[in-house]
């Protein structure tokens, strides 16, 4: 029972991070119309942020907690204006590429001045070691990782359905042509909501840093699960691809502790190709993506 | 639809003149490629060539955009491979087998993937073959897992063919013959039934064409040809790694294809040339980014030169286009959810 409670939480912790980078793909989707391919790579960019904060300025992790989220989601807004904005009234495809080929980019220049290997960065002393209740041992940082998903995942919930920006955001998420047609001016939110997508995959990153091997690709290696993650949930519905997010990463989590290694791997793609197969919109998903 | 009040300049060369012209130097450049490259580059780049056609099959006739070529690419090498080492097959055999097994794996990959459009297409084909590289990883047994598979010799009848030099004109047919079955599925009425699928998926539903069958049929054709170059690729190196499954591999596919121009067919061969031989100029000369030059020019072509560089050379060659060329500008208007 505690083993299984313990599996539940490491799931929680794992399907935050795909909850986080899928609500960041939904809400750049619905307003965009664009599947970013470069959220991987925001997210590899925040890990890199926090290790290089340390290592140039020793400035601690709660401080690359604020700053790292907030410079990406200016960097995200200065590629929207400057690069995807061009390609908007063009086949959302040629956006897929465009933000592909900034991967590439980031990836190498990441490669090229850091080396392709993993960098080490420590839990912050003040989260390392781990929290006991009678038999329940469980590291501390991945709880706070878990409560901060868990929080993110709330704030956004508050500000898409209290504030008035959440409001448009989310009726052009779910419903792009009746809110244009109801005179509401979409256009104005598209960059800020890039931005927000774009900062909250770093914010990921910065979680993940302590955590995981930092290196290059290990923002590709997540964002190609997290495909599967939306095209599962169905990339119309942010409140579906939060919790399709955390869902497959409890799901993972047994897979990986009861049953061999390969099934845990294969889980999601399994669970995306009987998806496909019982409901091609997706588990929540109404709106297809055109070409 | 050309008027006297409005002239249009015609072509600066004749099509058929062109067509002509553009086969002696494809052939000649085929020919003499071995003697002008280090010869291991030259086999690279005709079996790249072949994942780029086959990849730009379906994206510029049915307009699909697969990102998971890597899983038939690599499978493919993995076949050949595998029967090169256990039955010593002939390497035109053993190629052919790999191509038939990466058609065969198509088929419940392309059966899933066909039921999603655009984006999620994308999507769906990069997520298969991610999972046909866990496979991979993790059936050692089979694929030798992180050492792949080593030796695999390339035989036919004891004609030597260590010699990359050889080897690449015994291989040629091969490929050849596989750019040549691109070039006619996309010039025959099969061709012609995808263009209407990608121009308007529901009046060509409406015309009695099962939509899903002819996307399934040119994914499994499109899985053959990649799986030729795979094939070709493991016998040229004579070896097969994972690197053939990652999905870095689908990627620089579909950069080959952007960069020699979307639904050219030949861009994507000229694409590979280029590129291949730039990759193997700036390794020798110790450059440690060539993503980040690739990464800028795919950029680049992407903002501003979108029908890539077969495209632009053949609209300056075509002179002024004809309002029906320019109509294939890639503002469509969105089509309906199905």
């Amino acid at each position: 029972m505690i083993g299984l409670l313990e599996q539940t939480v490491n799931g929680l912790v794992n399907g935050g991070f795909y909850a986080m980078l899928a609500l960041g793909l939904a809400v750049i989707f619905g307003m965009l119309g664009v599947v970013n391919f470069a959220h991987g790579a925001c997210y590899m960019l925040g890990a890199y942020g926090v290790y290089l904060l340390d290592h140039w300025f020793q400035l601690p992790f709660w401080w690359a907690l604020l700053l790292v989220p907030l410079a990406l989601a200016g960097l995200g807004m200065v590629v929207e204006r400057v690069l995807i904005a061009r390609l908007a009234p063009l086949d959302p495809l040629y956006n897929f590429l465009l933000t592909f080929g900034i991967t590439l980019v980031l990836q190498a220049l990441i490669t090229w001045r850091l080396g392709p290997s993993a960098v080490p960065y420590e839990i912050p002393s003040s989260l390392s070691g781990a929290v006991s209740v009678s038999s329940f041992v469980f590291p501390k940082y991945r709880l706070f990782v878990f409560a901060a998903a868990i929080l993110c995942c709330a704030v956004a919930w508050w500000l898409l359905t209290r504030t008035r920006a959440g409001v448009v955001v989310r009726a052009a998420t779910e419903r792009p042509d009746l809110t244009a047609a109801l005179g509401i001016n979409t256009r104005r939110w598209i960059t800020p909501v890039f931005g927000f997508g774009v900062g909250l995959a770093g914010l990921a990153g910065v979680l993940a840093a302590p955590m995981q091997a930092i290196h290059p690709l290990m923002g590709a290696d997540l964002i190609i699960i997290v495909f599967a993650v939306v095209v599962i949930g169905g990339l119309g519905s942010i409140v579906g691809s939060v919790l399709t997010g955390f869902a497959l990463g409890v799901l993972t989590s047994w897979a990986a502790a009861y049953t061999p290694a390969i099934v845990s791997q294969l889980l999601v793609f399994v669970a995306m190709a009987a998806v496909l197969l019982l409901r091609p919109a997706g588990l929540f998903g109404t709106r297809e993506a055109t070409v | 639809m050309t008027t006297a009040s409005t002239p249009v300049r015609g072509p600066i060369v004749s099509r058929r003149a062109l067509r002509w012209a553009l086969l002696v130097v494809g052939g000649a450049v085929a020919v003499i490629l071995p003697r002008v490259l280090y010869p291991p580059v030259a086999l690279d780049i005709a079996a790249w060539a072949l994942l780029a056609v086959s990849v730009d099959l379906l994206l510029g006739q049915a307009g699909l955009l697969s990102f998971g070529h890597a899983a038939f690419w690599g499978t493919a090498a993995y076949a050949t491979g595998l029967v090169a080492l256990d039955w010593h097959l002939p390497f035109p055999v053993a190629v052919i087998f790999g191509a038939v097994v990466a058609a065969a794996l198509a088929l419940p990959i392309g059966a899933l993937a066909v039921r999603r459009t655009g984006i999620y297409f994308a999507m769906v084909t990069l997520a298969f073959a991610q999972m046909i590289y866990f496979i991979a990883n993790e059936w050692s047994g089979l694929t030798g897992g992180e050492n792949g598979l080593q030796d695999v010799p390339r035989t036919l009848f004891g004609v030597d063919l260590s010699d990359p030099y050889y080897f690449y004109y015994w291989m040629l047919p091969l490929a050849v013959a596989g750019l040549f079955a691109a070039w006619r599925l996309v010039n025959s009425p099969f061709g012609r039934v995808l263009n209407a699928i990608r121009e308007n998926p529901t009046r060509a539903r409406a015309l009695g064409y099962p939509v899903e069958r002819y996307k399934m049929l040119a994914f499994v054709l499109s899985a053959g040809i990649a799986g030729l170059g795979g094939g070709l690729f493991a016998m040229a190196h004579q070896f097969v790694t994972l690197d053939t499954l990652r999905w870095t591999t689908s990627g620089q596919a579909v950069i080959l294809v952007v960069l020699g121009g979307i639904g050219t067919i030949w861009g994507g061969v000229l694409a590979s040339g280029i590129t291949l031989r730039l990759q193997d100029y700036l390794s020798l000369r110790h450059f440690t980014a060539p993503d980040l030059i690739l990464g800028v020019v795919f950029i680049v072509v992407v903002l501003g030169f979108r029908r890539g560089i077969w495209g632009t050379v053949a609209g300056l060659l075509a002179g002024r286009r004809r309002p029906a060329e320019a109509a294939v500008e890639e503002v469509r208007e969105p089509v309906p959810a199905e």
